[in-house]
């Protein structure tokens, strides 16, 4: 551990035909690590510890949180404090709050989206953020071209979505772990640059601008009515993607799904189509990315390929990691979290990323399931004495 | 026939430096079935160590040849202790958690990295001086294929050729092997698993500043992302040519090198990158462990 | 127990956050937004400006203000996105911004731009060249002090074929909007002028590990020169990788890489290297005070756009002292019927948007640093 000390000398320097020595710097580095140090080691043990008592079958309590939900007494009453503060959010927040709430819910279902394909069925999708652009797209360039509106384009959003899941799935069902991440992080690249570089279809790196906002019957509303329009019709959407999500978990495709997580080869023994599977499984993921998509494009009026990069997919899989893989309410958590931190974390810009990457780090060491991990429903038979 | 001759040996050194890269990621790879995301950023840290070490030195006054294995030695050293870091923060605690997060974590180290460095050092490009310089012998040549590119290819041969008698004739590499082929049973016949996984590391981490430092003097500059790109196309690389196996690796990065110059030096170099990610979507279809992977048969 | 009181705790506490976050503060000042990449890998682009609107206040400031009120500084980050220069843009509007100084990246401004429009707030860029954003007409409310890429291209095209007499000429870009779009141009205009003959046309990837393949492509054609658009990292790897091999093509570029790190990183491959960039007005006395000012300050040179960011804010602040009033409209007719004195000369803006007497001329690099050519 004390190895890191030699690392920092050489970090404090800064050439540009000259050098400086930052001295100070180094020492402040260097207490720093050696007090973290201590914590670090202490709780490691703690979790090594803990390792071991789970092995041996003692841990068996629930987690708190999930104690805390099961309550009725809690649940009920915090469920309306919820639904009645995210209702008048937008009237005593300012637009820019409000404008960053919408931008956390898309997020959300983009988790959830993904939760659908990495959490429940297990496959790991690194290109994600490619049907997030097909989606968007779609809007942008038939609102461009043909002057359709919002309405008309999110069952096609979703839909554009869903073919190009399928499409994605087909190449890749004979693979495993790894190299499906690969294989669709490439697929990931791929759509970024046709995009990037086909310019007659696409428009190119300059993008599509004036994209229409959602049309409220008809009306055009200012800056204001639009984003608190956007902003409830998320939390529909949001509302819908939950519950549909919810079913699915419960019914024979989605115990589909985590059977083939847990082990395909078993799952293919017991009966389960394989391929159907894993195909929906795509295929429906990508719908709500699709519909995300669209969403942003009208959100956001301006859509360009430096959107969807890698990093998007990542941090749409961070969401889902982070939050709890499987559980609904990590996701949303996980998503908030994650988006609307950076935004208040503004003070401190220049160490923003630098202290989300050490988060990541930390949190997947010491709480490797996320925030709000994904209990399953399990049945105990219990000895009655 | 000239051109050809150029595309190829243009295609070779860019190969060779995401062999470099892609050995590290396959080692690490076949060792703990990890994805290192990090291990862009080691061969950054690799390169930026260089150019200071050789600034200093050079502002020192050492002669030209003394600055490059220094600058080299140390950069190298300089890695392979953050690779070791590395791995016993960030890896060694989620041995035995999903995979998906030794992932995640391997993702934030690698921001972490990335930024650790933005904010010490600077967000502009800085100059790298080319190191290598040029030899008064291969000037009728020069115009083909510079001496900076000779220097690669020639090092990555012989990396790789001291790297495979290591894993086949040494102890360590024997015990290498071991641990990537069943840990649990390395464990009780006396591997001492984390120590081989250290080594790993270390090495990797090696080869991949050593791939900075040349690749910096070839281009002469560097920058704190370099390291996320030639990350990403050097695992592609690896995966191409079968994850977890060193032949593969640097066989993949050799396709991918050539199939990157040659598309863009006869078709164009607007789609390059999506040439090179459509031949790796192709391959693993009909070979969906890679060119040289071994297809583990999975035991019900 | 301890769970239900945690539990309170936490989401009294965010709620807590919540609220302080979302209250602002209300005080009759005139304000001022910035918005630009403040981190992230294109900073160096948008902090110069940063510096220039803070002088400028301060200036005003001490004499008295403008209106009789005080000028506020709103400095916003847009990281050069066009997606959080969305929400860089709505949160001006929603703090009430009356102009904005901004944004820095063609990409971003678009994005912004409908924002602002929608509220009718005027904003004025020192630095985004896209051609689009004052002659598609979409954007009343934005101007700037910079001339567009289209007139970049035109010049670059003109000296390139009446001055370098040239015949063949490839063109390459960095597939950015910038690079892509002054490419464009250029291709456009040279084969208009039938001249000489556009052999190659291409992109290239930024941050690739090399460039060997189009180099060697560059070679094969015959090219005599190359028009590059993009901007300075990826202008000095592929003029280092063409002079190591030994190839003697002549580089032309834009405003992009018309900056002193490219001679810095570039190096001894600098050397004979043109591009163009914004007219030399180093014997302005104003500019002159400018930079002066920003030494005193700051102890350092100032970077990129800083004199047209410095324009920018004068012309901004003395509309309103002209128009009497923060009014959309009244602002409007005030740029463009007064002349203001700036960094850059005399300026006034015309119906579209652009700075009339800002103009741009070729560089080249002669012993290691920029001279103007006339």
């Amino acid at each position: 551990m004390f190895l890191t000390f030699p690392i920092m000398v050489i970090r404090v320097n800064t050439i540009d035909k000259v050098i400086e020595w930052r001295w100070e710097k180094m020492v402040m580095v260097g207490l720093g690590t050696f007090l973290l140090s201590f914590p670090w080691r202490y709780l490691i043990k703690k979790k090594a510890l803990g390792e071991k008592k789970e092995e041996l079958g003692e841990n068996s309590t629930v987690s708190a949180t999930q104690r805390i939900f099961k309550e009725p007494k809690v649940y009920i009453p915090s469920l309306v404090a919820l639904s009645v503060f995210v209702i008048i959010f937008p009237f005593i927040f300012s637009l820019y709050q409000t404008n960053i709430m919408v931008n956390a819910l898309i997020y959300v279902m983009l988790g959830l989206g993904i939760n659908i394909v990495v959490g429940m069925a297990g496959l790991l999708d690194l290109g994600y953020v490619a049907f997030y652009a097909v989606g968007a797209y779609t809007y942008a360039l038939l609102n461009h071209h043909f002057g359709l509106g919002f309405w008309a384009v999110l069952p096609i959003g979703a839909g554009m979505g869903a073919i190009f899941g399928i499409l994605l799935g087909f190449p890749v069902l004979r693979l495993r772990g790894d190299y499906l991440a690969i294989v669709t992080l490439g697929f990931g690249e791929i759509i970024r640059l046709i995009l990037e570089n086909w310019n007659a279809f696409s428009f190119g790196p300059s993008g599509i601008a004036n994209i229409d906002p959602p049309g409220f019957f008809g009306i055009q509303l200012s800056l204001q009515g639009v984003t608190t329009y956007i902003y409830y019709l998320m939390i529909g959407l949001t509302l819908f993607t939950i519950f549909v999500v919810r079913r699915l978990q419960d019914s024979r495709l989605g115990r589909a799904w985590v059977a083939l997580r847990e082990d395909e080869i078993a799952c293919q023994a017991m009966g389960i189509d394989k391929t159907r599977t894993k195909l929906t499984a795509f295929a429906l993921g990508a719908t709500w990315a699709g519909m995300g998509g669209v969403v942003f494009a009208a959100k956001t009026t301006f859509i360009n390929p430096a959107s969807f990069t890698i990093w998007e997919s990542i941090i749409i899989l961070c969401i889902v990691v982070l939050g709890g893989m499987g559980s609904i309410i990590g996701v949303v958590f996980g998503s908030l979290i994650l988006i609307l931190l950076p935004e208040y974390l503004r003070a401190f810009s220049e160490y923003r990323m630098l202290l989300f990457g050490a988060v990541l780090v930390v949190m997947m060491v010491f709480r490797p399931e996320g925030i709000i991990s994904n209990v399953r429903r399990t049945y105990r038979f219990e000895e009655k004495p | 026939m000239d051109y050809f001759l150029e595309l190829f040996l243009g295609g070779l050194t860019r190969g060779s430096i995401y062999a470099l890269i892609a050995l590290g990621y396959t080692m690490v790879y076949g060792i703990i079935k990890l994805i290192n995301f990090a291990h862009g950023e080691i061969y950054m840290i690799g390169a930026f160590t260089g150019l200071i070490a050789a600034s200093v030195l050079t502002m020192a006054g050492m002669n030209q040849l003394a600055v490059i294995v220094l600058a080299s030695i140390l950069a190298v050293f300089y890695s392979s202790a953050y690779g070791y870091t590395i791995e016993k923060i960030a890896y060694k605690p989620l041995r035995h958690a999903p995979r998906l997060s030794a992932l995640i974590s391997a993702i934030g180290m690698s921001l972490f990295l990335q930024n650790y460095v933005l904010l010490a050092q600077t967000s502009d490009f800085l100059p790298f001086p080319s190191l290598i310089p040029d030899f008064d012998f291969w000037e009728p040549y020069a115009h083909i294929i510079t001496s900076q590119e000779l220097v690669i290819l020639i090092t990555t041969a012989m990396v790789m050729i001291l790297l495979t008698f290591l894993i086949k004739f040494s102890r360590i590499g024997k015990a290498m092997r071991a641990t990537a082929q069943d840990r649990q049973m390395a464990m009780l016949v006396g591997v001492d698993v984390n120590r081989v996984i250290s080594v790993t590391f270390i090495i990797g981490s090696a080869t991949a500043a050593l791939g900075g430092i040349l690749i910096a003097s070839h281009v002469g500059q560097i920058n704190f992302y370099i390291g996320f790109i030639a990350g990403i196309k050097a695992f592609v690389a690896a995966v191409l040519g079968g994850i977890g196996s060193i032949p593969g690796a640097v066989l993949g990065s050799l396709v991918l090198g050539w199939t990157e110059s040659f598309f863009t030096g006869y078709i164009s170099s607007d789609y390059e990158d999506v040439f090179a990610f459509l031949f790796l979507v192709l391959i693993l279809i009909f070979r969906p462990s890679g060119i040289l992977g071994r297809t583990d048969t999975e035991k019900v | 127990m301890v769970q239900q009181r945690l539990i309170r705790l936490v989401v009294f506490s965010v709620i807590g956050i919540f609220l302080s976050a979302g209250l602002g503060f209300a005080a009759d000042t005139i304000k001022l937004g910035v918005a630009g990449p403040h981190s992230g890998d294109l900073a160096s682009y948008g902090i110069p400006t940063v510096k220039a609107a803070e002088l400028v206040v301060k200036a005003v400031n001490a004499k008295g203000g403008v209106l009789g009120k005080k000028v506020e500084l709103l400095v916003e980050d847009d990281v050069c996105k066009p997606e959080v220069a969305t929400n860089t843009a709505t949160k001006m509007v929603s703090e009430k911004a009356d102009v904005v100084l901004g944004h820095i990246c063609s990409g971003a401004t678009k994005a912004a731009l409908g924002i602002y429009r929608n509220s009718k707030i005027i904003a004025m860029s020192p630095s985004a060249t896209n051609p689009a954003l004052t002659q598609s007409g979409d954007y009343p409310n934005f101007f700037r002090t910079i001339a567009s890429d289209d007139a970049q291209a035109r010049l670059e095209v003109d000296f390139a074929l009446d001055t370098l007499k040239l015949k063949k000429i490839a063109v390459l870009h960095d597939k950015g909007d910038y690079g892509k779009g002054l490419a464009e141009f250029a291709k456009m205009f040279l084969e208009e002028d039938k001249r000489a003959e556009v052999v190659l046309y291409e992109g290239i990837t930024p941050g690739a590990v090399d460039y060997s393949a189009i180099v060697q492509k560059i070679k094969r054609t015959g090219a005599e020169a190359v028009i590059f658009g993009g901007y300075h990292p990826e202008a000095s790897k592929i003029v280092s990788q063409m002079r190591k091999k030994r190839m003697k093509t002549i580089f032309i570029s834009d405003d992009g890489v018309k900056d002193d790190t490219f001679i810095k990183v570039a190096g001894k491959y600098a050397e004979g290297v043109y591009a163009t960039g914004p007219k030399d007005v180093s014997d302005n006395p104003m500019a002159v005070a400018a930079n002066e000012a920003h030494k005193k300050a700051y102890g350092a040179d100032p970077g990129a756009f800083y004199l047209n960011a410095y324009s920018a804010a004068l012309a901004l602040l003395n509309a309103i002292e002209k128009a009497g009033s923060t009014d959309y409209d009244a602002l409007i007719k005030a740029l463009q019927t007064d002349y203001v004195d700036t960094p850059l000369g005399k300026i006034r803006f015309d119906k579209k948007g652009d700075a009339t007497g800002v103009g741009f001329s070729v560089y080249q690099v002669q012993k290691g640093a920029y001279v103007e050519i006339k």
